[in-house]
């Protein structure tokens, strides 16, 4: 009853501004693909962005915001989430996400999304206006099929949405910005543990523990079965285009299409240097673009990424080595690392409850030695880019999604306040579930 | 590996064991304000802090020009230097057995707490029975061994928890954590409060057969003493305000359920922890004299976590409680610093209100606060040294002292991992070259 309430509430309060022209004076303008210009207008018509610049006169009916002394930045983009898929972690009937069978790249995230999840609220009051959201499980980064759990191969369609809108359709901004791929780690069952020793393979069938050859054979065949798919799926590509007798439609292979013609990547998680080798090896013998996600070392993957232009996206830096003796500041460093090799890449929060915490992640990066600019890009044009909507979103740029966040100062420090957020040029009441019950409780009688 | 950090802080150790002078820095004393400075440390304690200061003879200087120092970052709820599991969790009330018993020296999370200006943390028992087991305090002595690492004189404790974890053992359909095939009481939150109702009920009765004995020997008489009941002692300890409880709670309900527990037998709850819903019962804790400890801003992972509010460590101390925010993590416990910039964020704390939260506001819910948690004289030098302002992402702990010695230095740390990689090397060589030879001398057949 009370959470029924409460989802009521906020699909009444998310109502917000009727337009979305709008004019913000006098503020400090940080495009991120220019150079910042200090004290001028943004212009926003019909929720895009029209005109910046100091003298702009404003059209007739326009709302002006006084920007004095605030600046003005694209809204950040988080990169990996399972927003509108996953209320609460831990309660199943609440989780959308990590659908059952081996192959499944027809499934849409998109069609999954609660736009009254109460974590849009949370997210966009903290300025970041559009996420991907991706169909299975993100969480621990070590990529791979099937831990704990049949294996899946192919999750589905991750989307590409803004964190605002009264349906799934208004928050569409890319209903298929990737197919989730989870490409085959080499590691024993359940991934705890190593190999036990050669010579003593008796043990095996007992503990439930496999040897070196045995893991590199089910690796080999389990990749050998996702090649097989796409193969099939080749097949059934060229059986649709010669419009063979017999052809029968397929949801499968269809939405394979897009992945097949180089207009959609696959995205892979692949934790390290020889993960992210084998996952690009797979994409370029199956001719097929391919995001890479969730590194936790690069190593001499580096060269090849950069070589290759292969984008990343970089999980929580926030994150402890991945091995006892590994340097304590590991995952702080390796946004750095990635920049110095050239790679282009972008950052995922990649757990929902921390999803407002993307600019204080990019930001332990800067400590650790990525440019502050090379972060804030990271969060905005990159991903943007990335996910095939460089066109609209992430930047200051005219004709762009009118997408903004004002703040007080730099968006990555944690004192930094969000005074407006703009999505589609509509601005977005800065309330959520947890300001209301703050408001209620701080005035508790 | 670990071996090799040793040997680096020994060699770092002379130099820093009698007096050290801190100059040139921001210092923020939490207690008495923030100056431009230097602090004065002698044989492990702080001996003076101000802008001008009297150079003690033979003073290893530490220049920390445009640097901040800040007292060592408390965490009042941790569970790392535990040797496997942190729950037992097989039965309702396991006060019985000790944290204490089970200090592993070596956990690398010590070192990396470390790295993230943490000197010392409360470590705790799990939240797997309604009264779990005992706790203690300790100092990030890395290198030191487990009795070396103990907070000397600091109270020892307990845990308690309510709602979710506690039943959940109880629960048929399980959830995540149930790993009991047979059901265990209590199931409910009506079964938490019952089951520590008759723990502390049985306690009463202990402590009065000890206090009748005590009273007996006090009048020249012989009596046979009571039987020591393990499970018993330590919530006689309790009763009678010697040992502290720490308390898992989420919702408002349990949350005023446990104060209430707590009046009927006559003792205080020390501090409530995670105590997401503490704002809604604000009043109540401050009116019960009672700590809080919280996190900044975790929500939603699980039913009881869905109305937290990042606000409420601000609600909570602007309500006149006395709250730290912990970690409960060893990798958020590496960044405490800007968890408590959360609380400026969320809440409008002031900068030393928030930095307090990680500092001396701990320090007092673990009743310490004459030792650490603030920069004056006379208290234990334990500092965290920042490159940058420290409530800020953009900062990186430079160097840390537990008791005037040098735990943590990041340029020795960076400057010695080609050295350890090289050791590490040599180690896998020597490995590869003792390992026996598959049975029969042959390579097993594929």
């Amino acid at each position: 009853m009370k959470l029924l309430g409460i989802l009521i509430g906020c699909g009444l309060a998310a109502g917000a501004a009727s337009n979305n022209s709008v004019l913000i004076r006098g503020a400090d303008v940080y495009p991120v693909t220019s150079a910042p210009v200090k004290g001028v207008s943004i212009l926003v018509l019909d929720g895009k962005i029209a005109e910046i610049g100091a003298k702009i006169v404003v059209p007739k009916g326009v709302r002006v915001v006084d920007g004095k002394g605030l600046r003005v930045y694209p809204g950040m983009i988080d990169s990996g989430t399972e927003l509108g898929l996953s209320e609460i972690e831990m309660i199943r009937e609440t989780v959308d996400t990590g659908e059952l069978g081996e192959f499944m790249p027809q499934l849409r995230a998109l069609a999954a999304v609660n736009p009254d999840s109460e974590h849009f609220a949370v997210v966009r009051i903290a300025g970041i206006t559009s996420v991907m959201t991706f169909p299975a499980g993100t969480g621990g980064g070590e990529g791979g099929g099937g831990r704990g759990r049949p294996p899946q191969y192919i999750s589905g369609q991750a989307a590409l949405i803004h964190t605002f809108g009264r349906t799934w359709e208004d928050m569409a901004v890319s209903g298929s910005a990737a197919v989730q791929v989870r490409f085959p780690i080499l590691g024993p069952p359940g991934g705890r543990g190593g190999p036990v020793p050669e010579n003593i393979a008796g043990l095996a069938g007992e503990t439930g523990a496999v040897t070196f050859t045995e893991m590199t054979r089910t690796y080999q065949q389990e990749v050998a079965k996702l090649a097989d798919f796409f193969d099939e799926a080749r097949r059934y590509q060229k059986a649709k285009a010669a419009n063979l007798p017999g052809f029968v439609r397929d949801l499968k292979y269809e939405a394979m299409l897009p992945v097949l013609d180089g207009k959609l990547p696959v995205a892979i998680a692949a934790a390290t240097p020889r993960s992210i080798h084998d996952a690009i090896q797979f994409a370029e013998k199956q001719n097929v673009k391919i995001v890479i996600m969730q590194p936790r070392e690069l190593g001499s993957a580096a060269a090849e990424l950069k070589a290759k232009n292969i984008p990343v996206i970089l999980g929580r830096v926030l994150a402890l080595p991945r091995g006892q003796d590994d340097p304590y500041d590991q995952a702080f460093t390796l946004p750095g690392e990635a920049y110095k090799a050239g790679i282009k890449f972008a950052f995922g929060t990649f757990d929902n409850q921390f999803v407002r915490n993307l600019p204080y992640q990019a930001a332990t990066a800067v400590a650790f030695g990525l440019p502050q600019e090379e972060a804030l890009k990271a969060i905005t044009i990159n991903p943007a880019q990335i996910w095939g909507a460089g066109d609209q979103l992430g930047s200051l740029e005219k004709d762009k999604s009118a997408d903004l966040m004002v703040t007080t100062g730099d968006p990555l420090e944690i004192q930094t306040q969000v005074k407006h957020v703009f999505i589609r040029g509509q601005e977005i009441e800065l309330s959520s579930k947890q300001t209301r019950l703050y408001d209620k409780y701080l005035n508790r009688q | 590996m670990r071996k090799s950090w040793i040997v680096a802080l020994a060699a770092l150790a002379p130099l820093y064991a009698q007096n050290i002078v801190i100059q040139n820095a921001t210092i923020m004393t939490v207690t008495k304000g923030t100056l431009q400075g230097s602090v004065v440390i002698k044989d492990g304690k702080i001996a003076e802090v101000g802008e001008k200061v009297m150079m003690p003879q033979n003073a290893t200087v530490i220049d920390a020009g445009g640097q901040y120092v800040i007292p060592g970052i408390i965490d009042c709820h941790s569970h790392i230097a535990v040797d496997g599991n942190v729950n037992e969790g097989s039965v309702s009330v396991s006060s019985m057995v000790n944290i204490k018993d089970v200090i592993n020296p070596e956990d690398i999370a010590i070192y990396r707490a470390l790295a993230g200006g943490v000197t010392t943390a409360n470590i705790l028992h799990g939240s797997a029975n309604p009264i779990g087991g005992q706790t203690l305090v300790l100092k990030m002595r890395w290198g030191k061994d487990a009795q070396g690492m103990i907070f000397e004189g600091a109270m020892p404790g307990i845990k308690f928890a309510l709602g979710e974890n506690p039943k959940r053992s109880g629960n048929p359909q399980g959830g995540r954590g149930a790993t009991q095939t047979a059901a265990r009481y209590p199931a409910t939150r009506m079964g938490v409060e019952d089951t520590i109702r008759e723990a502390l009920n049985e306690a009463k009765d202990y402590k009065a057969e000890w206090d009748e004995y005590g009273a007996k020997v006090a009048r020249g008489e012989h009596p046979i003493p009571p039987r020591k009941d393990l499970k018993l002692e330590p919530l006689k300890e309790v009763l009678e305000g010697k040992r502290y409880v720490h308390a898992h709670c989420y919702r408002e309900d349990e949350i005023l359920m446990l104060l209430r527990v707590a009046d009927d037998y006559g003792f205080k709850i020390r501090t409530l922890q995670h105590v997401l819903e503490g704002y809604k019962v604000a009043e109540e804790i401050a009116a019960s004299g009672t700590g809080a400890s919280t996190f900044s801003d975790w929500w939603a992972y699980k039913i009881e976590a869905y109305d937290a509010i990042p606000y409420n460590a601000a609600l909570m101390q602007k309500k006149g409680i006395v709250v730290s925010l912990n970690s409960d993590d060893e990798e958020l416990m590496r960044h405490l610093n800007t968890e408590a910039a959360k609380a400026m964020k969320y809440g409008g704390m002031n900068e030393t209100d928030a930095l307090a939260m990680v500092t001396i506001n701990p320090a007092k819910q673990l009743g310490i606060d004459g030792r650490v948690g603030s920069i004056e004289a006379g208290k234990d030098a334990d500092l965290a040294i920042y490159d940058k302002y420290p409530l800020s992402d953009y900062a990186k702990v430079q160097k840390v002292l537990i008791d005037g010695q040098l735990y943590f230095d990041r340029d020795s740390d960076v400057s010695g991992r080609p050295a350890k990689a090289l050791e590490k090397q040599k180690l896998i060589e020597k490995e590869k070259q003792s390992q026996p030879k598959p049975a029969g001398g042959r390579r097993p057949v594929e």
